[in-house]
């Protein structure tokens, strides 16, 4: 399938390793990826704090361009995904303030219709590829790992703008993956919170104790690794994780994983190919296990 | 149909009681509600089981608890909708202390909608008749009057789970409402108190309270108007104002967001109180210069003149249009 790829700015700026991830899984599982350079930032809903018909006019003008190549939208990142449904919705439920955003995107000769899809990665390997097809690509078989998932809050709330009702399966879809690249999944009630990094530069204190409460929790539960479909949570997850860890005086060593990364690491690329020495919490259990994987036959037409 | 309540139950008053889990399976009816579950419970199984309910019709608020982990009222919740695999999991709010079972002790959220100081001040001599307001200027404040008090968005309140002085979600959308009222006098005192620590800048922005609220109060929401309303009234002096108008800034220069020069701008480049989150964070910056994951020190740019250009026109057009 093809379509029209919004990356998002830290997927480019803080975490180049989720980009470079993405392509080389998104080449393996059939996905062309068209992308839209000329998008700007959904505004991550922090833009929407000052204004956010000012974010809906960004948004529209992103979908107006994947509408005009006729193509869904994907993210990779729960933020985007979340930040751009949500603008959707509001445009999809008015048609006069749809007209009113077009009068704006008019100059530029854009006009958005309201049919433009968004869907995460995470969604469209679930949904559109469907899992027993993207299984066969998983030929190393990551049964050492016990993954805890953690889904970034914009993937998952306000379920009324993330199309649950119509597409159900995307509720547990994270869970779903962890079982395809053959690891156990760690179940915890905080998947679904708060990473904290809203927060990071204005009340350091709460953000760093909600990084070490979900680290530490999986941690006691026996994950050895989290795996994320949103590039924020991993900035804070990841890169504060020392700092929260000393902060709460526990010691914390979980490694986070993005999404396509551990996809990637079951479709049998090396964790440099998946640039995961760029990781500030070393990795090298996962690394351990994963070679381990690679000793072990795959048992063929196990799916 | 058959359903098992998995509860959480406990009793304060007993001090050596420790929270313990309890089922309860049953014979219900499909159009059962969770309430109508709770109370066959209660008056036929096992008469201990404490629960707080009045209406059951979704207008008192007195029955929000946690139902699968979620926040909800019991008696807008029906079985069928949340039973997985015949079961489901009852547990008290969070956030509150438990006092028994299903029932928590709701003073300290009360506290803190009394700490917003939730009455009308009107500024000047009192009318002589009623206050006379534009219908459209009380438009926007329905949404909150409609809050019934529960509690369902404090329970689920991902901030106040790791800070207990945060106001919290009912306590600033109720601030909202005397905020956004246009008879009230005392608009730029209350922004500025609610523009202080534990006030509307530690939000995370989550969106679990507009998720839990079963009225459709959407307190985040609120939360994000009180944000904007601080910032138009003045109060730029705080990391979360400057925060959001560096981004603002910074996407409208670049197309795309420079995460490198959000640190120090949030921070306030000049900002001696800040001087130590300064350079508390040149660790975390050391560490991602190391591991390659330092954002560029050359912005990214929006690809193609045309496309910047087209981002300043939409700052343009909406901006300009603001009052």
């Amino acid at each position: 399938m093809k379509v029209a790829f919004y990356p998002g700015c830290v997927a480019r700026g803080g975490c180049p390793e989720l980009y470079t991830a993405t392509l080389q899984v998104c080449r393996k599982l059939g996905i062309e990826l068209d992308e839209l350079v000329g998008a700007a930032c959904t505004g991550a809903g922090v833009l929407q704090e000052k204004d956010r018909k000012l974010g809906d006019a960004l948004n529209a003008r992103t979908f107006a361009m994947a509408e005009k190549k006729g193509l869904p939208i994907m993210t990779i990142c729960s933020t985007c995904q979340g930040v751009m449904s949500q603008a959707n919705k509001r445009l999809k439920d008015s048609p006069e303030y749809l007209a009113e955003i077009n009068a704006i995107l008019k100059e530029e000769g854009l006009e958005y219709k309201g049919t433009a899809e968004i869907k995460h990665l995470l969604w469209v390997m679930v949904e559109d590829i469907g899992v027993a097809k993207v299984k066969p690509l998983l030929t190393r078989k990551l049964q050492d790992l016990r993954v805890a998932p953690f889904y970034g809050c914009y993937i998952v709330r306000p379920s009324w703008a993330l199309g649950f009702e119509q597409h159900p399966d995307r509720k547990g879809a994270l869970e779903e993956m962890i079982e395809a690249v053959g690891a156990t999944v760690v179940d915890y009630e905080g998947k679904t919170k708060c990473c904290g990094l809203p927060i990071l530069l204005i009340n350091e204190k709460n953000s760093l104790e909600m990084v070490a409460k979900h680290t530490s929790t999986v941690q006691d539960l026996g994950a050895n690794a989290m795996v994320t479909p949103c590039p924020l949570c991993h900035l804070n997850l990841d890169g504060y994780q020392p700092k929260a860890s000393k902060q709460a005086g526990i010691r914390i060593h979980m490694p986070i994983l993005h999404l396509p990364q551990l996809i990637g690491l079951a479709m049998g690329f090396s964790p440099k190919e998946m640039g995961m020495e760029r990781h500030i919490v070393s990795t090298k259990e996962v690394e351990a296990a994963i070679e381990h994987a690679g000793r072990a036959p795959v048992a063929a037409g196990h799916h | 149909m058959q359903v098992t309540l998995d509860v959480k139950r406990f009793n304060s008053e007993d001090p050596s009681s420790k929270p313990y889990d309890q089922a309860y399976t049953l014979d219900v009816e499909e159009y059962f509600t969770v309430l109508d579950a709770l109370i066959r419970v209660r008056e036929y199984k096992d008469p201990s089981l404490a629960l707080r309910c009045s209406c059951r019709s979704a207008i008192c608020g007195s029955c929000a608890m946690r139902i699968n982990g979620h926040a909800g009222l019991a008696c807008k919740t029906k079985l069928v909708d949340v039973m997985v695999g015949g079961k489901v999991r009852v547990e008290p709010a969070g956030n509150l202390p438990v006092v028994k079972d299903l029932i928590v002790d709701l003073k300290p959220f009360v506290d803190k909608i009394r700490a917003v100081e939730p009455w009308l001040k009107p500024a000047g001599p009192d009318p002589k008749r009623e206050y006379i307001v534009p219908n459209e200027t009380m438009q926007h404040l329905v949404g909150v009057m409609g809050c019934i008090m529960c509690g369902a968005c404090v329970s689920d309140c991902t901030v106040m789970e790791v800070d207990k002085n945060f106001l919290g979600p009912a306590a600033l959308a109720k601030a909202y409402r005397f905020v956004g009222d246009p008879r009230d006098g005392a608009v730029k005192d209350r922004l500025k108190a609610l523009n202080e620590y534990t006030g509307i800048w530690d939000c995370t922005r989550c969106m679990e309270c507009i998720q839990a609220c079963p009225k459709g109060v959407a307190p985040m929401d609120r939360i994000m108007a009180l944000r904007d309303k601080a910032i138009v009234s003045g109060l730029h002096n705080t990391n979360g104002a400057r925060h959001a108008e560096a981004f603002a800034d910074l996407v409208k220069k670049n197309g795309v967001l420079d995460e490198l020069r959000l640190v120090p701008r949030t921070y306030g480049m000049f900002n001696l109180m800040n001087m130590n989150a300064m350079f508390a964070a040149i660790p975390v910056g050391w560490r991602a210069l190391t591991h390659g994951k330092l954002p560029p020190i050359m912005p990214h740019k929006l690809h193609g003149k045309e496309n910047q250009d087209a981002v300043q026109h939409i700052y343009d057009k909406v901006e300009g249009h603001k009052p």
